[in-house]
Parts: structure tokens; C-alpha cells; sequence
């Protein structure tokens, strides 16, 4: 049902755990439903330095949270917001059609974060 | 990498001893059993021997009572759309309950949309219908009452006598899918006050595409295939002999090994759900805990979600299923854990284990030892899982 590369993600997901001092929180989808993903993100000099998650749900949620912290390491803000559930889907090999909202979720999960990192930053000021 | 299969409600092999029975029945006697000709009596006669074996299986006296079908919904289909129209002039009720299979539900659903009313009785939470509820639903209008012997997700074995007993007594014909349970417990169409029951091959090591439905005499019923008059009317279409030769041996292993497979698989059955009980905190089991298939187990697991559990597992090459969200088509939870008053999320968290044949004690132990790693591994990546217990 899921390619190679999906699976090497769940069962090694990359970047898996919690930043304490976190400069954004992100989380998306409800326990209700299946899925529940917490992003946490660190960034220097407008770039994200590490990022971190948790994720509760199947092995698409957990595999598409894995690449889409590894999309974005690296990156400034500006390119990170650009990930879509697409781009998550595509370096995955692709997903089964039922199972793309995950891809959305990961996604979402780091764009609130990074919304939270903002509205922190705005604060400060 | 050691396989263990331990999905046999979703798929079984067919016994090898079934399959020698069925093999002349392709290619030497492909006879109709409907010719004048003697070519015809071979299979005529395989067709009336497989149905005195399905007969014996659940204790039927009249073999001609048992109707061949394609598998276990068509005979839900023709147990339930077939006594619903011949009876509407009486009334339009049903009773069923709110765990049966799919094909039950999807059923009642259909006729709903035609102007019958279903009742849909409540479980408790180890899966028990609710006799109570069940008593005061019945009213003058009351058809059917269609209540499942065994739940193939949570083994949860219903009191079929009880609920007989109440459908005679007020003049209710009783339907009672049996395709979890026949060849796994012992049934008795006659001392349960059964009317209808459905059976299907491929659930007890037969060949799959195969089924049967017990017809007590009189029963008020009509066929919902109409064709050339097979099966005394109610289920036209030439015989699928070899399909058909194949249930007839497989019941007849089934009841010869029920005694002896039924004590060995609930023996393992325990075990696992000990073992896991045990290992792992935050494990509970669903359903009952001895009114249930020796075969089942089904276990849910705090935190975390079943696909991944699944996942997880199958790279150890064991292969299990779930009644969570995420491996449904619908992406709903099993409506089975959500009418034994599971949230949602713990729904999410369920695993189903259906052991058979193949199986034995090593596989338990493998999975013991498998298992507790899998669900450490995916609680340290939930964000559910209380600190406490990620060690």
C-alpha cells in the first residue's frame, strides 16, 4: 500500500521528539479523528536550525511528518511556508488518495508553527 | 523473518483436504446437476452429500432446508430482503442490533430507504445485546429479528437461545448470521429457535465465493434471484459444485475438529491476551472475556493509533487488523468498538488478532516479545503519550 520510501520514514522518522524552548508551537488535527501532530521549531538568523515533532495516527501521518521536517531544515521562513501537502506527497513517492489529508496535516502543523513563531516575534516587539 | 498470520477473520487458506475434494469437480465431473443424462447424477449427488454435511454442521435434521449461495451476504441478503418483502402485508419492523456485520447493517439501511423501520438494539460493554431493549422493541408490526451469533471483530458470543426463545414467543421469524461462528462453536438450529441462518464457506477453511442459509420449513420467505428454479426456487443459477463440494468437506472437518482446535486456539487466544496484559500498560482487551470466539482476540492500546500498530508489526512479519479510522474505507472508527462505548480515540488505538490452524504457542510467544517494542516505539512518538510512561 505505501512505497518504499514511506515506510523507511515510518520506521525511522526523522527528527522525532520536543524543543523546550521552542520559538514556535504548531498543532493540527484531533485525536478524535485519528490524527494529532505537534511541530516545534527553532529559528536563527530567519532560518529554521531544527525542527522537531510528535505525531499520534497512522503511518502516513507519521511518515509525512517526518519529510516535512526534513523539507524544511534549512530553510527561511519565506521558503518553509511554501511547502505544500504536495511537495510532503511527492518526496514520499507518493500516497495512497485516501490517505493525502496527512500530507496536508504535516504540512499545516509546520506553517502553525512558524505563524506562532511570528506572532511571538510581533509581540516582543 | 518469521511470518504469523493472525488474520484469519479477513482471510483464511483453504484446507489441502478441501481442496483434494473439490479438484475431480473441475475438469472430470463438470456435470449439471439439473441434466436428465447420466452425466448429471455425480454432481447430483456431491450437491446432496455437501448439504447433509453443512446440515449436520449446525444440527439441521432436513438437509433440503439448507440453500447454497455465493457466501455469507448474499444469504443475509435473501435472509432478510427475502422474509421483509414476503411479509410486509403483516408488517414492516425489524430488529436488529447495532454490532452486526456490514452487509447486515448496509441491508437494513437499503430497506429503511423503502419504508421499513429498523430498531437497532444496543450492546453492552463486553458486546452482550441488550435483551431488555430487545423484549420492548417488539410490537405488532415486528417481522424480523436478525441477530448475529458471534462477532467476528470482537468474538463477543450473543445468548441465540434467549433471543430464540423470544421470537417464537411472539410469532417473530429469527434470522441469525452465523459466518463467524459456524465451524468455530457448536450451533443447533433446533434448541436455538432458528429460523434463518447464514453460513459461509471461506470462514471455515473452504473455498471462498461459497455459502449456505438454513430455511426452516414454513418460513415465510421469497427468493431474490429469480432464474431457472434451482435450490427449490429460492436461489436460482447453476450450482457451484465444486465451491459447493468444498463447504460440504469443510464443515464436515470443522465439526469433526471443532472440539479438540476450539480448546487449543482459546488456549492460545488467553495466553496472548494475558501476555499483553501483562507487558504492556495501558493495554485493555474489547469484548468478553469467556463468552467469546476461541478465535479472537482484539486488544486496544492507549495513545497511539492502529494502522501504525499495524505497520509496525508487519515488519516483523506478523499480520494483524484494526478497527481504527485509518484502515477503514469510510475513515470512520468500527462501528462495532464505538457501540461497546469506546471514544473515538480509543477505537483508533485497536488491534484484532484472529488466530486459526497454522497458528501455534511459538507464534504467541513471538508476538509477546514483538509487540511491547512496536507500541513503546510508537507511544515515544505520540504526543498523547504521558511523559511518565515513555521509558
Amino acid at each position: 500500500m505505501y512505497s518504499e520510501k514511506v515506510m523507511d520514514h515510518f520506521m525511522n522518522p526523522r527528527n522525532v521528539g520536543e524543543i523546550p524552548d521552542a520559538d514556535g508551537v504548531g498543532t493540527v488535527g484531533n485525536p478524535v479523528c485519528g490524527d494529532l501532530m505537534t511541530m516545534y521549531i527553532k529559528v536563527k538568523d530567519n532560518k529554521l536550525v531544527d525542527i522537531k515533532f510528535k505525531t499520534f495516527g497512522c503511518g502516513a501521518a507519521i511518515a509525512t511528518s517526518s519529510m516535512t521536517t526534513e523539507l524544511a531544515t534549512g530553510k527561511t521562513i519565506e521558503e518553509a511556508m511554501k511547502i505544500t501537502r504536495a511537495d510532503v506527497a511527492e518526496n514520499l513517492g507518493g500516497l495512497p488518495p485516501i490517505k493525502m489529508h496527512c500530507s496536508n496535516l504535516a504540512a499545516d502543523a509546520l506553517h502553525e508553527a512558524i505563524k506562532d513563531y511570528q506572532k511571538k516575534k510581533e509581540a516582543k516587539k | 523473518m518469521r511470518k504469523v498470520y493472525m488474520d484469519h477473520g479477513a482471510g483464511m487458506p483453504l484446507d489441502s483436504r478441501v481442496f483434494e475434494a473439490m479438484k475431480p469437480y473441475f475438469m472430470d465431473d463438470y456435470g449439471n446437476p439439473s441434466s436428465s443424462h447420466s452425466f448429471g447424477n455425480s454432481a447430483k449427488e456431491a450437491l446432496a452429500t455437501s448439504r447433509e454435511k453443512v446440515a449436520q454442521l449446525v444440527a439441521v435434521e432436513k438437509p433440503l432446508e439448507v440453500i447454497f449461495t455465493s457466501g455469507g451476504t448474499e444469504s443475509n441478503n435473501l435472509a432478510i430482503k427475502g422474509v421483509a418483502y414476503r411479509n410486509r402485508e403483516k408488517g414492516n419492523h425489524i430488529i436488529t442490533t447495532a454490532i452486526e456485520h456490514i452487509s447486515v447493517i448496509n441491508i437494513c439501511k437499503f430497506l429503511q430507504k423503502q419504508g421499513f423501520e429498523v430498531t437497532y438494539i444496543p450492546v453492552d460493554k463486553q458486546g452482550i445485546v441488550d435483551i431488555e431493549k430487545l423484549t420492548e422493541a417488539i410490537n405488532d408490526k415486528t417481522i424480523l429479528i436478525s441477530v448475529m451469533y458471534a462477532n467476528g471483530e470482537i468474538g463477543t458470543i450473543q445468548p441465540i437461545q434467549e433471543i430464540g426463545k423470544l421470537a417464537q414467543e411472539n410469532k417473530v421469524i429469527f434470522h441469525v448470521d452465523a459466518v463467524d461462528a459456524a465451524g468455530k462453536v457448536p450451533i443447533n438450529v433446533k434448541e436455538e429457535n432458528i429460523d434463518l441462518l447464514s453460513i459461509s464457506s471461506n470462514d471455515m477453511y473452504g473455498p471462498k465465493g461459497v455459502g449456505a442459509i438454513y430455511i426452516k420449513a414454513g418460513t415465510k420467505i421469497q427468493p431474490i434471484i429469480q432464474g431457472g428454479g434451482q435450490e427449490r426456487g429460492l436461489r436460482s443459477g447453476t450450482e457451484n459444485i465444486p465451491g459447493i463440494v468444498g463447504m460440504g468437506k469443510a464443515a464436515e472437518l470443522a465439526q469433526k475438529e471443532m472440539k479438540s482446535e476450539g480448546k487449543r486456539l482459546a488456549g492460545l487466544r488467553d495466553k496472548l491476551i494475558k501476555g499483553v496484559l501483562d507487558k504492556i500498560d495501558y493495554s485493555f482487551l474489547n469484548g468478553h472475556p469467556t463468552e467469546r470466539l476461541p478465535s479472537n482476540t482484539n486488544l486496544r492500546f492507549s495513545y497511539i493509533e492502529g494502522e501504525s500498530l499495524i505497520l509496525g508489526l508487519d515488519m516483523y512479519g506478523i499480520q494483524v487488523s484494526s478497527g481504527s479510522a485509518c484502515t477503514s474505507k469510510t475513515l470512520e472508527p468500527s462501528h462495532v468498538l464505538l457501540a461497546i462505548g469506546l471514544a473515538h480515540e480509543e477505537a483508533h488505538g485497536s488491534l484484532v488478532f484472529t488466530m486459526g490452524k497454522q497458528n501455534s504457542e511459538e507464534d504467541v510467544n513471538y508476538v509477546l516479545e514483538v509487540l511491547p517494542d512496536v507500541v513503546k516505539r510508537l507511544r515515544a512518538l505520540s504526543p498523547l503519550t504521558p511523559k511518565e510512561i515513555v521509558r
